[in-house]
């Protein structure tokens, strides 16, 4: 800008000083700010204060300023599953639960929901757009009311939960087999052997059940475990059945693959270490160690075909 | 100055500017009809879109897909609105390093609407003294007639304008009768109100306050200005002379009479003044109010016309034109920024250009990393997301590389046909079988292809990811 501009918008009385001079001769412009900006600023100001008694605002003694507004959702009971219309206070919250109940997703989420209420199991399966509802929704449930014990992706632990990502299914792996299991739970058994057996046997009887699995060779003591498993000294068959693999409808492992749910069994270590692992077991077995709890009071039966489907996809159909 | 005199607040001096004729007015003109047409017509315009809305132009927020044309957008290529937007962004500086503030004088929607309210005011009101006279006169019969009627007529402006900027978000006639049925939802009433309120003060109201205040990009073309930039100026060479402007009085009817007592070609008519928008004096110089909207040009140009002098008193020149040096348009700054913008230009239409039809990527379920199975095989999971970016069905058809041994396993999902765009998440299991050596590779990887198999044609698509193992490869 020119000094002659200046000089011009001076006249004009469009720049001002503030009158005031020091040194003689040095001045302060004064550019004035807008009228319609003031007023803004007043208005501001104004509504600052129509906000302390539309909006939750001050603390008053033991309470506060609740504000006049008040937000109506429809929100699901947790035990029944019935929605209900409720009015609340304003509060961001309740205005979360406002949105969320009028969402698009929402509707779609229902509408997705009541198909797979619907829809039989074999349907399910075959749908990608109902399979990929169910591993969304699932997940969410898994998460709350079986990770803690299965871990957060159904990987289970050994010797304690067993893991939900393998083929092999302890109770069933057919779509009814595993909502009977979520339905009236399982509580897992096998006698303590360790009364019943010398040592000498349970030796035997260990080795002979490595065997089964290739995870040792066939010796001297294997022949003597089988007589063992498979007569009336043991009896193991009764349970794991004549060709040792088990028994579903008991939950009786199938001791012919390669999967340990209980005793520590690992290739990498020594026979010795594998043998005294089954040994231990064996001697101990499984009295109310292995449970799993009924849900058929604490999950709705839709949450439980959920659930039965996102467990059953886990580890894949056999 | 007294200190009484001070103001803290600056009051507005209301501008009236006065109409003119000439060629830059009919561009502006032209400009705006063709900007209105194209802003008020477009959402009406149909678009032939199997599976897909018919809206030419539509910006679906809750179906997250923007329309344009033949374009389809969907969120993932919303880069390329960064694109567009940095196109712009180099297009304006490009252009201001040029020609000054083109975008303001000509393009900008406040100089548009500002623009239509004022001939809608010059309308109803009459010419600037008439409107000058009336805001001075008390509040008569015909006063609030006028003023109601102009204000009633920008109203209606601004109502349309809100209701058609409401109408790029959703199906413009469906939504038109929800809203004069009442039906519509909040968030478009909200729209229209919002944009009827600040079309109506912003442009009936605010108008060059906005440019001289609010907007920040008025102030920062300044800085893109050169020496060589074409600039909306006064000759004071010519205008002034050796001992200023003067009217045309005695003795100063022609220039001849003029030149010889040293007085310029500037006859101080005012015209140029009384129709700036900005209500600046361009014989003052370039101010940063000035939007080179040009209209100052057309009125000295009539006046120079009557006179049968030369025109170009006030023309597009550059500061170095006018200190009798030569205008250097070449410089690098804008070659630069027209290498820059050619290649912004050229990437985007490429992107767009070679786009996918579908997308896929694939994940690994990291937990667990891996399971082993009853015969002692591994198996590692993937969530396969696919998206079909089409407005067509389109079938897919999933595979695996890498790993000899490995067998996929999608529950019969590995051929799949998607909706017109569909995304779908699918869960897919990998299966390797035990190694019989018992020493096995470790950090595996595997590639997952996901070819087209009908519905349009489009190179496969590879993902290379992990397949996890216990360590000694079992």
């Amino acid at each position: 800008m020119s000094d002659n501009t200046l000089n011009v918008q001076q006249q004009s009385g469009a720049v001002q000083t503030t009158g005031h001079a020091w040194d003689g001769d040095l001045q302060e412009y004064n550019n004035p700010l807008p009228r319609w900006w003031l007023w803004c600023f007043y208005g501001t100001v104004v509504f600052s204060i129509l906000y302390w008694f539309i909006y939750p605002s001050w603390p008053v003694g033991q309470t506060w300023l609740k504000g006049f507004g008040t937000v109506s959702y429809t929100i699901a009971d947790k035990a029944t599953g019935k929605e209900q219309e409720r009015e609340h206070r304003w509060n961001t919250r309740a205005l979360l639960l406002e949105d969320l109940g009028d969402a698009a997703n929402n509707k779609q989420r229902r509408d997705m929901l009541a198909k797979v209420q619907a829809a039989g199991y074999d349907q399910i399966v075959k749908d990608p757009k109902m399979m990929e509802f169910v591993r969304s929704v699932g997940k969410g449930l898994f998460g709350d009311n079986c990770a803690a014990c299965h871990g957060r992706g159904g990987q289970g632990a050994k010797g304690m939960y067993p893991n939900l990502t393998d083929d092999d299914w302890l109770w069933g792996g057919s779509m009814d087999q595993i909502h009977e299991t979520l339905v009236r739970g399982r509580n897992g058994f096998m006698p303590a052997f360790g009364q019943v057996l010398k040592p000498e046997q349970l030796d035997d009887v260990a080795e002979y059940v490595l065997t089964l699995s290739n995870e040792a060779k066939p010796s001297e003591a294997s022949e003597r475990g089988k007589e063992i498993f498979h007569g009336q000294t043991g009896g193991c068959y009764y349970c794991h059945g004549a060709d040792a693999k088990g028994v579903q409808s008991q939950g009786a492992a199938n001791l012919t693959d390669k999967i340990w749910a209980i005793a520590d069994v690992d290739p990498k270590k020594t026979l010795q270490d594998n043998k005294s692992a089954v040994k231990d077991f064996v001697a101990k077995g499984v009295n109310n160690t292995r449970v799993m709890p009924a849900w058929k009071d604490r999950l709705s039966p839709t949450d439980i075909k959920l659930l039965a489907i996102y467990v059953r996809q886990l580890g894949g159909a056999k | 100055m007294s200190e009484e005199s001070v103001q803290l607040y600056q009051k507005r001096i209301q501008i009236y500017p006065r109409s003119v004729k000439g060629p830059f007015r009919n561009l502006k003109t032209g400009i705006l009809i063709v900007a209105y047409a194209i802003y008020y017509l477009l959402p009406w315009l149909r678009w032939d879109r199997p599976n897909a809305p018919d809206q030419a132009v539509l910006y679906d927020l809750p179906g997250r897909h923007f329309y344009v044309f033949g374009l389809t957008i969907q969120v993932q290529d919303i880069f390329w609105l960064a694109g567009a937007l940095i196109i712009f962004a180099i297009l304006l500086f490009f252009v201001t390093g040029l020609a000054g503030r083109v975008w303001c004088g000509y393009f900008c929607f406040q100089t548009l609407w500002t623009d239509l309210f004022m001939m809608i005011e010059h309308r109803i009101q009459g010419e600037r003294p008439a409107r000058m006279r009336l805001d001075k006169g008390p509040w008569t019969r015909e006063k609030i007639l006028k003023k109601g009627g102009t204000y009633g007529a920008w109203l209606l402006v601004s109502f349309w304008t809100g209701l058609t900027f409401t109408m790029y978000w959703a199906d413009a006639p469906t939504l038109m009768v929800d809203v004069l049925l009442g039906r519509a939802p909040y968030p478009a009433y909200f729209t229209m109100c919002f944009l009827t309120a600040t079309t109506f003060v912003m442009a009936g109201l605010a108008r060059e306050q906005v440019c001289t205040y609010m907007c920040p990009y008025a102030r920062f073309q300044s800085a893109m200005f050169d020496h060589d930039t074409l600039i909306v100026s006064y000759d004071a060479r010519r205008g002034e002379g050796a001992k200023g402007r003067a009217s045309l009085g005695k003795g100063l009817k022609n220039r001849d009479e003029r030149q010889t007592r040293g007085v310029g070609d500037c006859i101080d008519c005012g015209y140029c003044v009384q129709v700036c928008p900005v209500g600046i004096d361009i014989r003052n110089g370039l101010q940063y109010q000035c939007i080179s909207c040009a209209l100052c040009i057309d009125a000295c140009d009539t006046i120079m016309d009557n006179l049968k002098w030369p025109r170009g008193l006030i023309r597009y020149t550059s500061e170095n034109a006018l200190n009798g040096k030569k205008t250097n348009l070449l410089k690098p700054k804008t070659i630069g920024y027209g290498v820059i913008l050619t290649a912004a230009i050229t990437i985007l239409a490429w992107s767009i250009a070679t786009r996918a039809p579908y997308t896929a990527t694939v994940e690994q379920v990291r937990q667990p990393l891996y399971s082993q199975l009853a015969d002692g095989s591994i198996r590692n999971t993937y969530e396969i997301k696919l998206n079909n970016k089409l407005t067509a069905p389109m079938t897919l058809g999933i595979g695996i590389e890498g790993l000899s041994s490995a067998v996929l396993d999608m529950d019969g999902m590995e051929r799949i046909t998607l909706e017109p765009q569909e995304r779908l998440k699918l869960l897919a299991r990998v299966q390797v079988a035990p190694d019989p050596t018992g020493v096995g590779e470790t950090g595996n990887k595997i590639t997952f292809v996901v070819k087209l198999l009908d519905g349009a044609t489009a190179n496969p698509i590879r993902r290379e990811v992990p397949f996890s193992m216990p360590e000694d490869g079992r």
